[in-house]
């Protein structure tokens, strides 16, 4: 974990409700799948959001404006700086023997596959996405991935775009692991869907983000883990589903 | 140069600032970010005689200018504080801790307190009869003047160490309290642990938290937490460990003017894990800046 303070060099919608916001700065190394806690003005607590991507100094965060600190955050300036705890959580396993990885996104679950995606297809995996939102008018990223080289699905709960249902609806069969992030129903549904080994990404909310408060615990069969430290990754089989 | 040096219960400090119990763990996340030995003493994670995983989640609400937290007393339980958590805090911490401690009987505080009481680690008992967040325990033996002067001699009793008790701020009477544990044989006191309070999503109608209600903590409760330091250290001789919404230097020394010995720091550490450093570095300035040269002169400086 390092505090520091960021410079926002975008921040774009990329739909009616999602941004995204670039920051530069003296960062960490952030690996797949940790996250941020930003400060805000005025606010008390910090706001957890996952890394969408990183590279040297660099990084992006997408996020979904629903409450306060996300609204203000969709009003700040491009040069304006944030005061954030950067390099949170353990993130996701990349060295886990898979070839052919699924991955999983949900709505505003999809941002930290994408670095995901980037690291997995840089270590040679044949790497396939899917990206499930409720309507076409939510859509976001499918070309990013794209760009990147993964097969990419999406699915629109409404049909509107895509595969019509949920991610259930079009999971690569071949795949060999799974790794996932989003609303915790995609989760089980998924953990239901699959017989494949996998890990997945948990929101809770936290009064810290980095170990301290124990606000965010919860119960699995290898012990009770903080979200914001042992996880946000849990591996499909530490699970008490 | 200045003097920050206080005693507490008879044990130096360097300075008064003591992280609070529940926003420090076990000391070692912080000593990833900085020497930790530059506080006066931290107190760790409230311990209990049996493990406990606490309430379910959501344990979180943010507030204006502070939070709600129902965490409920998670903790590995005494026996792995002491098998496990000391010995990891003893390779980054080398001045005596806070043990606080926690319990659902008298004989619970009694066997936490005789097993801590062992660990030459240990500097203090903190007594914490003021958890708003768990039932049948807890912040039920801080509500009574008598229940809270029976678990205080029946740690007394198994312990040497100085016992400091955690009061709560959810009475009526506080001074009523602080007095009871004092006349049991209390060595000091502290407050205010949090109040009682609760959120609700309007978007659901449902309260925030899971267990409902929570305790408050942070900035906004500061002037309660600075008025309840007042009115105990002015009824009572032992000394009195202050707060509530303590994040600057500036409110270490309001708290001291009230009559604290020493500060705690909660919340604050939560949303700037370097609060507590940030704080024990300004001290010397701002003591200087309100002409104080030795920081134990100013003590309750507020009672006239």
């Amino acid at each position: 974990m390092k505090q520091t303070i960021l410079k926002i060099t975008e921040n774009t919608p990329l739909t009616p409700s999602v941004f995204r916001m670039r920051l530069e700065g003296d960062t960490d190394d952030l690996r797949p799948g940790q996250f941020v806690n930003i400060k805000l003005e005025g606010l008390f607590l910090r706001r957890p959001i996952s890394v969408c991507d990183y590279d040297d100094g660099r990084l992006t965060v997408i996020y979904k404006v629903v409450g306060h600190g996300t609204e203000l955050m969709s009003r700040m300036g491009i040069g304006e700086t944030l005061d954030v705890l950067t390099g949170l959580g353990n993130g996701y396993d990349l060295d886990v023997g898979c070839q052919r990885p699924l991955l999983v996104g949900g709505g505003v679950g999809v941002p930290p596959l994408y670095y995901l995606a980037r690291e997995l297809i840089a270590r040679g995996r044949r790497v396939s996405v899917v990206l499930g939102f409720n309507t076409a008018s939510e859509v976001f990223y499918e070309d990013e991935f794209k760009k990147l080289g993964a097969s990419v699905t999406v699915t629109t709960a409404d049909g509107s775009y895509g595969v019509r249902g949920f991610v259930t609806d079009a999971l690569d069969e071949n795949a060999d692991y799974f790794y996932a992030c989003g609303p915790e129903p995609m989760l089980k549904a998924l953990h239901r869907a699959t017989e494949i080994p996998g890990e997945m990404s948990f929101e809770e909310r936290m009064g810290c983000g980095f170990g301290a408060c124990m606000g965010c615990s919860c119960k699995t069969l290898t012990g009770n883990k903080r979200i914001c430290r042992e996880g946000p990754v849990l591996k499909k089989e530490e699970l008490l589903w | 140069m200045v003097n920050t040096d206080v005693s507490l219960c008879g044990i130096a400090l360097d300075n008064p600032v003591i992280p609070a119990s529940g926003t420090f763990g076990f000391g070692y996340e912080f000593a990833e970010l900085y020497d930790i030995n530059c506080l006066g003493t931290f107190s760790f994670k409230g311990t209990t005689r049996e493990p406990r995983f606490g309430n379910p989640t959501p344990r979180i609400a943010e507030c204006t200018a502070g939070m709600i937290n129902a965490v409920g007393l998670q903790n590995p339980g005494v026996d792995k504080v002491v098998s496990e958590e000391l010995p990891k805090l003893a390779k980054v911490f080398k001045k005596p801790v806070m043990a606080n401690v926690s319990g659902f009987s008298v004989e619970d505080y009694a066997h936490t307190c005789a097993v801590l009481d062992k660990q030459e680690q240990v500097g203090w008992l903190e007594v914490n009869v003021s958890c708003p967040n768990v039932h049948g325990g807890g912040m039920s033996f801080g509500t009574n003047p008598d229940a809270a002067a029976q678990v205080t001699r029946a740690v007394k009793a198994v312990t040497r160490k100085p016992v400091i008790v955690k009061l709560s701020p959810n009475v009526t009477d506080i001074v009523s309290i602080a007095k009871a544990c004092e006349e049991a044989g209390a060595d000091g006191i502290s407050l205010i642990n949090t109040l009682l309070g609760m959120r609700i999503n309007i978007r659901n109608g449902k309260p925030v938290i899971a267990n409902t209600m929570g305790g408050f903590s942070g900035p906004a409760i500061f002037p309660v937490a600075l008025r309840m330091v007042y009115q105990v250290s002015g009824a009572v001789s032992i000394p009195v460990v202050g707060m509530g919404g303590v994040s600057t230097a500036e409110d270490v020394i309001e708290m001291m003017m009230a009559g604290a010995t020493a500060v705690e720091v909660g919340a604050a550490n939560l949303t700037d894990p370097y609060a507590c450093k940030r704080i024990v570095d300004e001290l010397p300035s701002v003591m200087e800046k309100y002409g104080i040269n030795k920081l134990a002169d100013i003590i309750g400086r507020a009672h006239g």
